[in-house]
Parts: structure tokens; C-alpha cells; sequence
């Protein structure tokens, strides 16, 4: 009993990782239809930022809000420099570009930082607050930052101007720009928040993971796989999604089919969800007009 | 994307410059019986890297360029070619030759199985689907319940064919006809597929699956049957490496394969048989000099790191996607039309 208290604990911090990054995804793929291959590695490089900032002296929260902030803009500049002129471009041609990101990133993280792995700080103690061997307090920070994320963010859309602006953009570019939304900078907003929550969820995952440039590779597939299953479209949904991941991973993992075969259960949950209930669970069915 | 199909799809028979292509690559491995140096058999294996690569990218343009779908996942299907071959030729005991159409047609079941849930999903989502089959698979053929036929983590020793007839080539001589054997064939029947009703059809769908559908088109059966064919042809390339290199390890069938072929895709051109050549050529030749280019990029920007291939890779995919979307075989394409246009 207590192995599987444990399980559903260290399942929940993972959990709250895949959050994270299914919230990236969710960020961009409510705002411009897109499914970012490269916001994992994204993730990383930011960490990796943050790693220098640390590694020269600076303060872990002063890093942490400054690698925010840069990865934020950094994916501002991303939509509009590379991704704008292909607004309208063909899937595959985004796919591309997705990948050519992804392996220019990780590959820029190798050349600066080198492939060795790198010891990430916590800031959040290891202790287990309740004296039981239970649960850390490094676990309860991991859950607590993506909450407080969540409910920033559920803030920012529901009752701020901008907010509904993003929103409107999403669901109908045309409609908010007759209301005078400037709709393609809701779109680069849009991957800057997606950006700066990558980074968050890089520097969370870090200390767990250790750091080194494919440390996101895994992590980005259960994103995805938390993404769909809770609905792609939906923030709320995605966090739930992520945590249901979590803690399935880890159990499945521990009783059902052992630790190496995690990626393919991965695999399986993807396809499957993308097969049998492709809005997820708390998703919108959406109807296409032809 | 259509104009170029239809440059050479309506045209009777090989053009010549195709025939005079396949006979040039004949006869380049004969150099090695006049100029005798010892480097030549390194260029041959380059040679037989680059058909492979070729065939590799054939079957992921025939599901991408000609039939729209999108796959991050052919990295697996080459993998599952590489094993069929590898393990029937440790256990089994069957000839080497004998493996390639095996790995044929193992590769084409597992693309068809993998087309079913593929036909409920369209762009992002395929691609999605198949980025996660390419990340699962490494870790899948190391599991410890199938090592004793992958031979997990460490992967399986092959021998080195010798030619047959006691034909006078050297090992890698011979490798290299095999691998050019297999190529023809393939573009051969690819070529003629893609000029017949079935090839019109999977056009159709990549262009408007549902007027495709009304035009009576059974656009499911044509998605996976694509699927598979695309698979087959990419898990022959497979068995040819396990050949050629003689040894498969589940390291070396990552994303980053995946990557390497949407790389040759995309340079060598979409929807365009002569790019595949070009793209499998052109992985090679960045793999091999990866590291000259990354020390001639140093001096030239007086940069303080080594530029790793991989950003070469990328920064290319962005160019190309910008500036050359139909790749080098489409900008010559291209070239032709304005020069004809020019002096008419």
C-alpha cells in the first residue's frame, strides 16, 4: 500500500511536468491551429540558460524569472521572424519548419553546453514534510507551480481584455478583426506564453531529470499524450490530462509492463486517444463546414 | 507540386537522362580497377549509403509528396526491415539476397497495420502519431523480452556477404551492384505506380481526398495501401544497411533517422523521384563532411564552437522551406522552364 502511495505521489509530480508542457502545447495550438515539435527542446534551452545565470552567481529566483521573460520573448520573435511568412503555408511545410527548430535547438544546446549531463538546483528542499517517506516538499513545489500556473493563466483568458482577445483571434481570426483584434500579434503572444511555460516546466522537470540537451525528448510525448487526452483545445483539460498521465505512467510502469517499455505505452495512449475520442476528455467535438 | 508531377508523369517511357544517370552510376565503382587506392573503398561505402538513403526517401516521398500524408515514424519501419534481415540471417540461416524481399514484405504489413489508425488522422496529428512511434521504437527493440532475437542494448554481428559466381569484385564492389540492383527496381516499379491509374489516384486524394472520394476513388483503401508500400520500401532499405554495415543496434534507428530522411526529402525535393537520389546523396555527403564544414565555418565566422550537423540540418530545412520549397529537383525544374521560356 505504501509502494502504491508513493507511485500515485512521484506519479503526480510527473504529472505535473506533462502539465506543463501540454499547457505549451495548448498555448499554441489554441492560438494557431499548430502542434509545436520543437517546444521541447524549446524547454531545454531555455533550462539551459537558466543553468548559466545560476552557474555564474545569480540568485535561483532571479534566474528563474529572467529565463521566463527571455524564453518569452524569444518565442515571440520565433512566430514572427520564422513562422509568420507561413501562416498560410501547408502542414507539411510547418512540420518541417517545427522539426528544423527542434534540431536546431538541441543541436545548439550540445555545441554551447556540451553533451554531458549537468547537475540542475532545486528550490524547493528534499525533505518529506510529513515525516513518512511519503511525500517531498520538492514534490508538493512542482504541483504548486503548475497550479498557480493554471490559475494564472485561467485568470489572464477568462477576465482580461487580451485574454479575450487571444481567444477571439483563435476562434475567428476573421470576426476579431473586423472587432479590431490584431489577430496575427495574438498569434506571437500566443507562442511567447507558450514559450515561457516551456521554460517553467523545463526548469521543474531539471532537478529530476538532470539536465542535458535530450532531456525533453520523453517528456515532450507524454506532454502530448497528457495534451490529448485531457483535449488539445482545452488549458484546463490539458492539466488534467497531464496528471492523468503522470499517475498512469508511473503505475502501469511499476505493475503492468515495467519501465522500459514506458515510451511505447506513450505511444499507445497517443494513438489510442487520437483514435477513439480524438477531442479528449474534456475537449469540444469540432465540426468541419466544407 | 502538380505541374512538376505532370513534367514527367505524362511522358512515355525513361527519359534519357534518367537512363544515362543509372548507367553513370553502373560503371562508377569500375574505377576502382583502374585507379587503385586505398580510400576507394570507403567511397564505395559512401555509394551504398547513398542508394540506401535514396530508396529510404522513395518510399517516405511516395507517402508524403505523392499521397499527402505526413510520417515522422519511417525511422521504425526502416528499423523493422533492418531486424527482419539481421535476424533471419543469424537464426535462420538464410541467405542474405533472400532477406530483402522477407523485409519487404513484413515492413509492408506493419505500414498497413500502422495506415489504419493513420486514415482517421490528417496533418498534424499523422505527424504527431508517427513522431511518437519514432521516439517509442529504440527503447521497444532494446526490451529484455525479445533480446535474445535483437540481442538488445548491443545489437548483432553479421557477416559480410562475398559475390556470388566468383564474379571478379571486391565485397564492397558487389554490395554496391546490390544496393543499385535494388534501387532500380524499385524506382522502376515506383516510377510506373505513380504513372498509372493508381499513382492518378493517390494524387487525387493528396490534392482533395473528398472530391477524390466522389470521383469513386476508395480513398481509405489507397491511404493504407500507400502506407504500406511507402513502409515496404523504406524496410528494404533497412535490410540493405543491416547488410551493408553488418550490424543493427536499436541505437541507431532514432528520431534523428526519421529526421535525416525528411531532410532528403525536403532538399532533394517533394514529389519528385529524381530528388530522391538527390536527397539520399545529399545526407551523406553533410554526414561525412559534417565536420569539415563545421571547421570552415569556424574560420570564416571565427566562431568558438564546433557547428554540429545537425544544425547545419536545420538551418537548411528553414532556408529551403522559405526559399526552395520543391527543393533542388524543383528549382531545376524551375531553371529549365525559365530558360526555355527565355530562348524560345
Amino acid at each position: 500500500m505504501e509502494f502504491f502511495v508513493q507511485q500515485i505521489a512521484s506519479g503526480l509530480t510527473s504529472g505535473a511536468i506533462y502539465a506543463c508542457v501540454a499547457l505549451g502545447l495548448v498555448m499554441i495550438y489554441v492560438s494557431t491551429d499548430h502542434i509545436n515539435f520543437a517546444q521541447g527542446e524549446m524547454a531545454m534551452f531555455a533550462t539551459y540558460l537558466a543553468w548559466s545565470m545560476i552557474d555564474a552567481g545569480v540568485p535561483y529566483w532571479v534566474a528563474f524569472g529572467s529565463t521566463i521573460l527571455v524564453a518569452f520573448f524569444s518565442g515571440l520573435f520565433i512566430q514572427r521572424v520564422i513562422l509568420k511568412p507561413l501562416e498560410t503555408a501547408p502542414v507539411l511545410a510547418l512540420v518541417v519548419c517545427f522539426i528544423a527548430l527542434l534540431s536546431i535547438f538541441n543541436a545548439l544546446a550540445g555545441m554551447i553546453w556540451s553533451f554531458t549531463i549537468k547537475q540542475f538546483p532545486s528550490p524547493f528542499p528534499r525533505v518529506d514534510i510529513f515525516g513518512n517517506g511519503l511525500v517531498s516538499a520538492q514534490q508538493i513545489g512542482v504541483v504548486a507551480v503548475t497550479l498557480v500556473m493554471l490559475a494564472i493563466l485561467t485568470v489572464f483568458f477568462r477576465y482580461t481584455t487580451l485574454g479575450l482577445a487571444m481567444r477571439a483571434a483563435a476562434q475567428n481570426a476573421a470576426s476579431a478583426r473586423l472587432m479590431g483584434v490584431r489577430v496575427s500579434w495574438m498569434l506571437a503572444l500566443g507562442w511567447g506564453l507558450a514559450s515561457g511555460i516551456g521554460a517553467i516546466a523545463g526548469m521543474l522537470v531539471a532537478p529530476i531529470v538532470f539536465l542535458d540537451p535530450n532531456m525533453m525528448t520523453g517528456i515532450l510525448v507524454y506532454g502530448f499524450a497528457g495534451a490529448l487526452v485531457g483535449g488539445i483545445a482545452n488549458p484546463m483539460g490539458a492539466v488534467a490530462g497531464g496528471f492523468i498521465v503522470g499517475v498512469l505512467e508511473n503505475l502501469v510502469g511499476s505493475y503492468i509492463i515495467g519501465n522500459e517499455l514506458k515510451l511505447s505505452f506513450a505511444l499507445i495512449m497517443v494513438v489510442g486517444v487520437l483514435l477513439l475520442k480524438p477531442a479528449g476528455i474534456f475537449g469540444r467535438v469540432i465540426v468541419r463546414r466544407v | 507540386m502538380a505541374a512538376l508531377a505532370r513534367s514527367w508523369a505524362t511522358k512515355p517511357g525513361i527519359g534519357r537522362v534518367a537512363l544515362l544517370f543509372w548507367f553513370g552510376l553502373a560503371i562508377l565503382p569500375l574505377v576502382g580497377s583502374v585507379w587503385d587506392s586505398p580510400s576507394f573503398d570507403y567511397y564505395l561505402f559512401m555509394g551504398q549509403s547513398m542508394l540506401i538513403y535514396a530508396i529510404s526517401v522513395l518510399g517516405l516521398n511516395l507517402l508524403i509528396g505523392f499521397n499527402g500524408q505526413i510520417s515522422l515514424g519511417h525511422s521504425a519501419f526502416f528499423a523493422v526491415g533492418a531486424y527482419t534481415a539481421a535476424i533471419l540471417m543469424n537464426f535462420g540461416g538464410i541467405p542474405y539476397w533472400a532477406t530483402l524481399p522477407v523485409a519487404a514484405v513484413v515492413c509492408f504489413g506493419a505500414g498497413f497495420m500502422f495506415g489504419f489508425p493513420a486514415l482517421k488522422l490528417e496533418g498534424h496529428y499523422l505527424a504527431l502519431a508517427t513522431f511518437t512511434l519514432a521516439i517509442a521504437v529504440p527503447q521497444l527493440l532494446k526490451h529484455k523480452s525479445i533480446a535474445g532475437w535483437t540481442g538488445g542494448v548491443g545489437g548483432l554481428l553479421l557477416d559480410k556477404p562475398d559475390p556470388p559466381f566468383g564474379l571478379p569484385l571486391s565485397a564492397d564492389q558487389w554490395l554496391y551492384y546490390l544496393c543499385l540492383a535494388v534501387a532500380m527496381l524499385l524506382f522502376w516499379i515506383v516510377f510506373n505506380m505513380l504513372r498509372g491509374r493508381s499513382g492518378r489516384a493517390l494524387m487525387a486524394i493528396r490534392d482533395h481526398a473528398m472530391a477524390a472520394g466522389t470521383m469513386g476513388i476508395d480513398t481509405a483503401l489507397y491511404k493504407t495501401v500507400a502506407f504500406g508500400i511507402s513502409a515496404g520500401i523504406t524496410g528494404v532499405a533497412g535490410a540493405l544497411s543491416a547488410i551493408t554495415i553488418a550490424y543493427v543496434a536499436p541505437d541507431s534507428f532514432t528520431l534523428q533517422l526519421s529526421i535525416s530522411f525528411l531532410v532528403g526529402l525536403v532538399v532533394g525535393g517533394i514529389a519528385s523521384l529524381p530528388g530522391c537520389m538527390i536527397g539520399g546523396a545529399f545526407i551523406v555527403v553533410v554526414q561525412n563532411s559534417s565536420q569539415s564544414i563545421s571547421d570552415w565555418m569556424k574560420e570564416t565566422f571565427s566562431l568558438r564552437y564546433d557547428v554540429p550537423a545537425w544544425a547545419i540540418y536545420g538551418t537548411l530545412l528553414l532556408l529551403l522551406m522559405f526559399f526552395l520549397p520543391n527543393g533542388i529537383a524543383g528549382g531545376v525544374v524551375a531553371v529549365r522552364g525559365w530558360l526555355a521560356r527565355k530562348f524560345r
